[in-house]
């Protein structure tokens, strides 16, 4: 019986109760369809209406393009040696989600425990955590592991989760220190790199040529980025790959250079601070660039300390500053051939012309006295009855005073814009300085005042405003070298992309001089090292120091820079001066004078006398470039 | 008389026993769409779980657990649950206040209980069952509508394992436990306009269910649910992925097995809650709703059996038993779909998981008990 008194004393009233109930549930079943409507349109929208913005997010999801580097070009010298390569390196890196239970720093002081990680690299590493990334990807925490490195910690493997060992490569220069000014240098890329590179072309690179031939032909050793499209799980891990397109190898690079004269030039400096560019004159192929003090490039590459750049870069020596090409020096003497072939050419003397040297030049109508203060007071009589080819080997100063002021500044500095001076004349040397060639207007332009004659009187003797770096002066022994029929000075023998093949085009030869007057020059410029055991005060300047046992014929010409204004009455004592107010010594050659294979300049930066410091460096570089190959002709 | 009395507990209809359902107490148009959905789950499990046959083997041992435990429980009379609804709801209270003081605890939430001879299991998905039961036998003899009283502590019967529930903390399950006994109540007639001033009393409550019970992660979810993309990588994680994984399946799908979500691992959960997503990722809107109808035919199937119950305390078993279930499936598909923020709540049959499954196939069984023995006495 389902009818009972409940308390309260009221029947159940099952119908009613039943009917109550059929209401309820089916309104809660209405309710219920309801909702599940709801649900199917919304699942509507987002797999029918939205299929395909949802379709594209999975795709970004698990297609994952990435960039792939191309190995970049090699750079040899002109016999095949290898200035610049790539090898692979073994860099650590980290993924903090796989570390698991133990946690980012309990992981790396484990790792510290194993190798050395210096607070530097745990910082950079923090660093990169900190910023915006893609969950269970590598963080670096240190970029180059030693073999017996990379060995621990792939041997521990199994206790360290989340670390990885990964191979990048790095740029090598086998050279180091002796090719870092010519062959330049890499670096880590920077954001500002970025804003200025082709962020595309460059997705997967790490490095970018920052000095020399590096940074010259940074679009042709760079090659193009190649891309691989791969399915990526959620832990970045690739699962499989879709596509490839392969990148594309920088283009290899030959260089004029010669590694074995490179050397031979860097050691030939030694400790001094200086440069020496060596060209082949015919052509114009750079043949050695030295700056010293040099750096190891390879510090750049794989990165240095703070107090390591900081030792460099301000050092009062100036590693960092390649001498050989951005250097800006008076040129001394060894610009008076370049005076002595105007004057001529423009028949302001011949070679017959005789002046009085008495060791002292006066403008008419001038109180002032320009003296001839290269040499002693023993000698301060002067030179006595000199032409223009004692003038070249007695480097007569009075005589050049005179010879200057008559041939006048504006028909000088042209003919000696000639030689490439006052201008960038390589093509393809980084950052190359233009040099100083002053005439009225430049005075005007720069200083706001008339030239004036003693101007001329300085420039006569490659002082005063004229500034020239070594590869100008060396580009200018090159052209002597042609007799004027010289060639742009480069770097680049071949290259294996269009991007790398240089301008055919010639600078115009020299206008003005005669076979004659070339050769006469030359000649004088041979006396200079070769002219001796004569009476004293009639040798070549450079004889005594550099003249003997020579097995071929050379021709040169020395000249000591002033770097600080000496007063007329004054006397130069070379003692007295701070070391970095020394003249500097200048030595421009080159041999064999009839048919020229190198054309050299030498700077010594306060290194005294041009014969007597630079000299002597030029004629070993000359020797061993030339002793070998005279004797396999023989 | 007991014609006449079987006459009216049948709501005025004579019927005769089926005598198909005599010995197993099954009931067919339950089982069918019941067996399907499991058949489905066990595919799509196969699927999020990348092949691994282990996984698979262990889920239809569960199910078929879950199914013997049907069947027993189909073959008690209902007069049995009515008994021992006080005593199940006492163990229920028991071993729920025993989890939070020795509950293991499987990723920040500490729901399970590892009882000697027992294997591991969820005492909350076991209320799912337990409150509805006890809430009918608090009301089925009463006379109906409930009065005020006993409106309060039917709900209390709900709120108190809700609230043990949301201590773990696990929303989901405690939204599901008081929804049952809320249901119970509103089946059992209920004036609607308590219903209305009930709700109108609850809502100016929220705030501070959001301030003094809700925790940081709680309220981070909810957050993250309006504006998933202020936390891609972390919070909004979860439903960035699972409508991806929905919206890039289209109406077909990717194919069963060629879910990238899923298979990539971008989908959290994809062999839990987020199930329904590799559904509908792989099986595609086709896939999705096929799902739905069988879970909808449960749905009518079951309330139709409570309709037809012979007696308050069956119907008032059957219609919550299986209203929960289908808000079960509702609230998983709207935290998937990304309509309501996170719940930890698994698709019904379908998301790997024993104890909810079981849980669930006794229920039914409980449901087919109540059809198969209505008129025996």
């Amino acid at each position: 019986m389902n009818m009972k008194v409940v308390p309260g004393s009221q029947l159940k009233n099952t119908r009613a109760e039943a009917r109550t109930f059929l209401v309820r549930a089916w309104t809660l079943f209405g309710g219920a369809l309801g909702i599940a409507a709801i649900l199917v349109v919304r699942l509507f929208q987002l797999q029918v209406l939205e299929h395909e913005l949802y379709e594209t997010r999975s795709e970004d999801n698990r297609i994952e393009v990435q960039p792939v580097p191309a190995g970049r070009g090699l750079i040899f010298d002109r016999h095949g040696i290898l200035l610049a390569e790539d090898r692979s390196f073994s860099s650590l890196e980290l993924v903090p989600e796989r570390t698991g239970t133990v946690g980012v720093v309990e992981t790396i002081n484990a790792v510290s425990g194993l190798i050395e990680i210096r607070e530097s690299e745990i910082e950079a590493f923090y660093g990169r955590l900190a910023r915006k990334r893609r969950p269970y990807q590598g963080i670096p925490l240190k970029l180059r592991l030693r073999e017996e490195e990379a060995a621990v910690i792939r041997v521990n493997g199994h206790l360290l989760p989340g670390v990885q060992v990964s191979s990048i490569a790095v740029r090598h220069y086998p050279l180091g220190e002796v090719g870092a000014h010519a062959v330049g240098s890499v670096r880590r890329i920077t954001s500002d790199d970025l804003n200025r590179l082709d962020r595309s072309k460059y997705a997967a690179t790490r490095y970018v040529g920052r000095r020399g031939v590096e940074a010259f032909y940074e679009q042709s050793l760079h090659g193009d980025v190649g891309h691989r499209r791969v399915e990526v799980d959620v832990r970045g891990r690739v699962i499989r790959e879709l596509e490839l397109s392969a990148p594309e190898k920088g283009g290899d690079i030959r260089l004029h250079l010669d590694s074995r004269l490179q050397i031979l030039a860097h050691n030939a400096l030694g400790d001094r601070r200086g440069a020496i560019i060596a060209i082949e004159p015919a052509s114009g192929g750079i043949l050695a660039m030295v700056s010293r003090p040099s750096y190891n490039p390879n510090l750049f590459v794989t990165g240095m300390t703070r107090e390591k750049y900081r030792s460099l870069s301000d050092s009062k020596d100036l590693p960092l500053f390649n001498r050989a090409v951005q250097g800006q020096y008076a040129p001394g003497s060894t610009f008076k051939p370049i005076v002595g072939l105007a004057a001529v050419s423009k028949g302001v003397t011949s070679w017959d012309e005789t002046i009085v040297d008495q060791g002292w030049f006066k403008l008419p109508d001038q109180r002032r006295i320009f003296r001839d203060w290269s040499w002693t007071p023993e000698d301060a009589g002067g030179q006595g009855i000199v032409d223009l080819r004692r003038a070249i080997y007695r480097s007569s100063n009075v005589y050049f005073y005179d010879l200057a002021t008559r041939l006048k500044v504006d028909a000088l500095s042209t003919f000696a814009g000639q030689f490439g001076l006052g201008s960038d004349a390589a093509l393809d040397v980084y950052e190359a300085a233009d040099g100083i060639l002053p005439n009225r207007e430049w005075k005007y332009g720069t200083q706001g005042k008339d030239w004036y004659t003693g101007d001329t009187v300085n420039m006569g003797i490659g002082q005063g405003y004229l500034l020239v770096t070594p590869l100008q002066l060396a580009t200018v022994a090159a052209v002597f070298a042609t007799r004027g029929q010289w060639k742009h000075p480069r770097m680049l023998l071949s290259g294996d992309t269009s991007t790398a093949v240089l301008t055919q085009s010639l600078p115009p030869p020299i206008a003005g001089p005669s076979h004659n007057d070339w050769e006469l020059m030359i000649d004088a410029m041979e006396e200079v090292v070769h002219r001796g055991n004569k009476v004293m005060g009639d040798n070549g300047t450079a004889w005594a120091y550099i003249g003997r046992d020579v097995n071929y014929r050379m021709a040169g010409k020395s000249g000591t820079a002033q770097v600080v204004g000496i007063s007329q009455d004054e006397q130069y004592d070379e003692s007295e001066l701070d070391e970095y107010e020394r003249k500097h010594a200048w030595f421009i050659a080159f041999a064999p004078s009839d048919k020229p294979v190198i054309a050299i300049a030498v700077l010594v930066e306060n290194g005294g006398g041009g014969s007597s410091v630079a000299a002597p460096i030029a004629r070993e570089i000359l020797d061993s470039y030339l002793l070998p190959q005279i004797a396999s002709n023989h | 008389m007991r014609d006449y009395i079987r006459y009216l507990n049948d709501g005025g209809r004579v019927r005769r026993d089926d005598p198909h359902n005599n010995n197993f107490h099954l009931d067919p148009m339950l089982l069918v769409p019941l067996i399907c959905i499991m058949g489905i789950g066990l595919t799509v499990l196969y699927s999020a779980v990348h092949q691994d046959l282990s996984i698979l083997e262990n889920q239809s041992i569960k199910l078929l657990v879950g199914f013997v435990a049907m069947i027993l429980a189909a073959r008690l009379h209902p007069r049995v649950y009515l008994r021992f609804a006080p005593v199940l709801y006492a163990i229920g209270l028991i071993s729920l206040i025993a989890v939070v003081f020795f509950g293991t605890t499987v990723k920040g939430s500490q729901r399970w209980l590892d009882l000697p001879l027992l294997p591991r299991f969820q005492p909350s998905e076991l209320m799912k069952v337990t409150v509805p039961l006890t809430v009918a036998w608090f009301l089925h003899d009463r006379l109906l509508p409930p009065r005020a009283i006993e409106i309060v502590v039917a709900l209390l019967v709900a709120l108190v394992p809700g609230m043990l529930i949301q201590l773990q903390p696990d929303l989901g399950t405690a939204i599901l436990v008081v929804g049952a006994g809320v249901l119970v109540v509103l089946l059992s007639g209920i004036r609607w306009r308590l219903v209305l001033l009930s709700t109108i009393t609850v809502v100016p409550l929220l705030p501070a269910y959001w301030f003094f019970l809700m925790n940081e992660y709680q309220k981070k979810r909810v957050f993250t649910f309006f504006d998933p993309e202020s936390d891609p990588l972390g919070a909004g994680w979860s439903i960035i992925q699972s409508t991806t994984a929905l919206g890039s399946g289209g109406l077909l799908g990717k194919g069963l097995f060629e879910g990238t979500q899923s298979r990539l691992d971008f989908l959290p959960e994809s062999h839990t809650d987020f199930i329904m997503a590799v559904v509908g990722e792989e099986l595609g809107f086709m896939g999705v709703i096929t799902l739905i109808i069988l879970y909808v035919l449960v749905l009518a199937r079951g309330m139709h059996i409570a309709v037809q119950a012979g007696d308050t305390f069956g119907r008032l078993v059957a219609g919550s038993l299986t209203l929960t279930f289908f808000i079960h499936v509702v609230l998983n598909v709207a935290v998937v779909s990304g309509l309501v923020p996170v719940t930890g709540a698994p698709l019904p049959l379908v998301s790997f998981g024993g104890t909810s499954a079981i849980a669930l196939l006794i229920g039914f069984g409980i449901v087919m008990s109540i059809h198969t023995h209505r008129g025996w006495r």
